[in-house]
């Protein structure tokens, strides 16, 4: 237990953490979403992740972008790339939900079979981008490539703020901003207009809300597609911090992301944003005081601990009962 | 002295007994379908055909399929096969390949792992089946350290390897402070202990990452803390690409060096730009420097110089096949042929020391630079 290297530089370890855990939490809100209104958790999600990146990273490369352009270009491709990447998550969150979910929803299909089905999808994903995908984004034709891609970077990663030691980079303020951000306009969405009525009304009891006049596939569709448009968000937020992708990627995330929705509430919009950035401040603090090895066990144990005493998670469940 | 001439006589027994069998096969050919006789016969290669790191292993794999085809062109009536198992590097899935050679009376030998990790999971299968392994990459140090029978390599282990890095951060990068990472592998973690111990006072600081683990926030913020003039990191392209690229991106400007395990074209195109003046470790030789025409042929064969170990998979194979071409047709036979296998291969001296390494005073070490995405040759690194 190496405690002078945390405590020496906190603020630091602080920052790294949020940053890691801001991709976590947007990835937990599609978890969470999907989860609120279907009681369904959709494995998927983290393959819908791995899509962005690589759409993201095949318009980059199609655009011939090499490291670190101007900074108005950059600001360009970012948003391309925002656009993409919200796009092909979205377009593929949709069609997952089309072909997999929708006839076993009109079959009143169990639980169990959801989930199987889930795992199912996500397995077909990882393989069509192993198999064909990941190598046609990277330019080399349809061909197997499970190997580690690079992305070029978008924005040299500078120190920007330095605050009680900590050296904050542009990267990272651009991360957890854009995590806030978004998580504040998806709650604004669902709490405030029409269509977020509608998604609450499903999630609360789907039969009224049909007596209602809710259009209930529509608000399915809706809640896969905002699921997907934030994984698209976090995987352009991915390839600048990290600057790399691979057939896989999705599952340590997609885990983690999942792991997040649950520590916060599952179901919760604001608990997927707190339970994202906890976890990711977790696992650097665990990895600074002993190995990097450690920071999975110090996760779930925390998530254990948590699940004991509160057994929805820090938050609760908010979207499916009738608060909100 | 002694034990020459018992080993020959034994050898002068068995040929001839061989020969007796031959001739009594030779009486009946019809119900042999085959007609091997006493040549040839069927060879087993596993590793990571596919999978994250097979950019490290397909060269081998190539080298060694090179090295059959020739064999089998210029001798038509002596026919060696080889089959290949996929294992993805996976020990869980070497062992299930292991158990089918060693049920499969046909194979004679084996040529692998091309991993330490498989390898070690799987020898001792082979070994009681009395089978013998020549691995073209597998380094690991407790692999010999045992008293397998099996195995045998025809590469420098990971000790020579930690030692050679120490030397270069000696001597050539004339590094101040060395921070060494490792991903707690069999591999990673052992290459990684012996370069510590090589280094002595000149290592700073450590860490252990994991497999697929992609962000390395608070690695990097460990060595900013250590403040190093050089990274050594053990293990594979998989973390290594990212963690470079992470650091890099962090400001660090410590000179990063890698084992083995990155001699891997997928290193520096997943590394990017962050990549160049990366060292890499090797024992195996630029492949311009391989003996006779083995770099021209496999250019030929396969429209690429051979990457990582391309030579050492030749070597491997061609260890084998001419005990098969010489009648060593049993897997006892062939296990004592290796053994005995005194003779120049392609990449270095071919001749095993009773653990199974090759001759220690043969071993070469290359210290491989990035230069624009491409690992290009830089220095032997001398160990005395």
């Amino acid at each position: 237990m190496n405690f002078d290297a945390l405590f020496g530089n906190l603020a630091q370890h602080t920052v790294d953490g949020l940053s890691k855990g801001a991709i976590y939490a947007l990835v937990a809100l599609g978890y969470t979403l999907v989860y609120g209104v279907l009681r369904l958790i959709n494995f998927a999600h983290s393959e819908i992740f791995m899509v962005g990146t690589f759409a993201i990273l095949g318009t980059w490369s199609l655009l011939g972008i090499t490291d670190t352009p101007s900074i108005g270009m950059a600001i360009v491709y970012l948003l391309i790339g925002l656009l993409v990447g919200a796009a092909a998550s979205g377009a593929t969150a949709l069609t997952v939900e089309r072909v997999a979910y929708r006839r076993l929803r009109r079959m009143n299909a169990p639980p169990l079979i959801f989930l199987i089905t889930a795992i199912g999808v996500s397995l077909v994903l990882v393989e069509i981008y192993a198999l064909w995908m990941a190598g046609f984004f990277s330019g080399r034709g349809f061909s197997e490539n499970r190997l580690v891609i690079g992305i070029p970077a978008m924005l040299k990663q500078e120190t920007v703020i330095s605050v009680a030691g900590a050296n904050i980079t542009n990267v990272q303020i651009i991360m957890v901003v854009s995590a806030l951000v978004m998580l504040y306009g998806l709650d604004q969405f669902i709490n405030r207009t029409r269509y977020g009525r509608g998604v609450r009304a499903v999630a609360q009891n789907p039969d009224t809300a049909a007596l209602m006049g809710v259009h209930q596939d529509r608000v399915i569709m809706l809640v896969f597609v905002l699921g997907g448009l934030m994984a698209g968000a976090a995987a352009l937020l991915w390839n600048m911090r990290y600057g790399i992708t691979k057939f896989d990627i999705g599952f340590v995330i997609g885990l983690k992301a999942f792991t997040a929705a649950v520590l916060g509430g599952i179901g919760n919009l604001r608990g997927a944003l707190l339970g994202g950035l906890l976890l990711g401040v977790i696992e650097v603090y665990a990895a600074t005081l002993t190995r990097s090895t450690w920071e999975d066990v110090a996760a779930f144990v925390v998530l254990v601990v948590v699940l004991i005493f509160r057994p929805t998670g820090l938050l609760g469940e908010s979207l499916g009962k009738a608060r909100a | 002295m002694r034990r020459k001439y018992v080993r020959a006589l034994g050898a002068v027994g068995l040929a001839a007994a061989l020969f007796a069998a031959a001739g009594c096969q030779a009486s009946d050919e019809g119900n042999d379908a085959g007609g091997d006789g006493n040549c040839g016969g069927k060879l087993a290669i596993f590793g990571a055909f596919s999978g994250p790191n097979s950019g490290l292993v397909i060269p081998s794999l190539n080298g060694a399929k090179l090295a059959v085809r020739q064999h089998n062109e210029a001798n038509a009536d002596c026919q060696v096969t080889l089959q290949e198992f996929d294992t993805q590097g996976d020990p869980t899935q070497a062992t299930p390949v292991a158990n089918q050679v060693v049920g499969d009376e046909s194979f004679l030998g084996v040529i692998g792992g091309a991993f330490s990790g498989e390898t070690k999971a799987t020898m001792d299968v082979y070994e009681a089946a009395g089978m013998v392994m020549v691995s073209p990459s597998a380094t690991a140090i407790e692999l010999t350290a045992g008293d397998n029978k099996a195995f045998h390599r025809v590469v420098g282990n990971d000790a020579t390897q930690g030692a050679a890095a120490a030397v270069y951060f000696r001597d050539v990068a004339k590094a101040k402070k060395v921070f060494v990472i490792n991903d707690g592998t069999t591999y990673g973690a052992g290459i990684a202990g012996e370069l510590t111990k090589a280094l002595g006072d000149l290592a700073g600081g450590t860490d252990q990452v994991q497999e697929k683990q992609v962000n390395f926030a608070a690695t990097i913020s460990k060595i900013k803390a250590a403040a190093p003039d050089a990274v050594a990191y053990g293990g594979y392209t998989n973390e290594a690409a990212p963690l470079l690229k992470q650091m890099r991106e962090a400001g660090i400007t410590a000179t990063f060096l890698g084992f083995d395990g990155l001699y891997d074209p997928a290193f520096p195109s997943g590394a990017g730009a962050g990549a160049n003046g990366a060292i890499v470790t090797c024992p195996c030789l630029p492949p311009d420097k391989a003996g006779g025409t083995f770099s021209a042929d496999y250019e030929k064969e396969y429209g690429s110089p051979p990457g990582s170990y391309g030579a050492e998979g030749f070597d491997a194979a061609k260890v084998l096949i001419e005990g098969l071409a010489e009648g060593k047709t049993t897997r006892k036979d062939l296990l004592e042929w290796v053994d005995a296998y005194d003779k120049e291969g392609v990449s270095k001296y071919l001749k095993f020391d009773p653990t199974g390494d090759v001759d220690k005073s043969r071993v070469v070490i290359w210290a491989y630079e990035i230069k624009d995405g491409a690992i290009t040759a830089q220095q032997e690194i001398k160990l005395s």
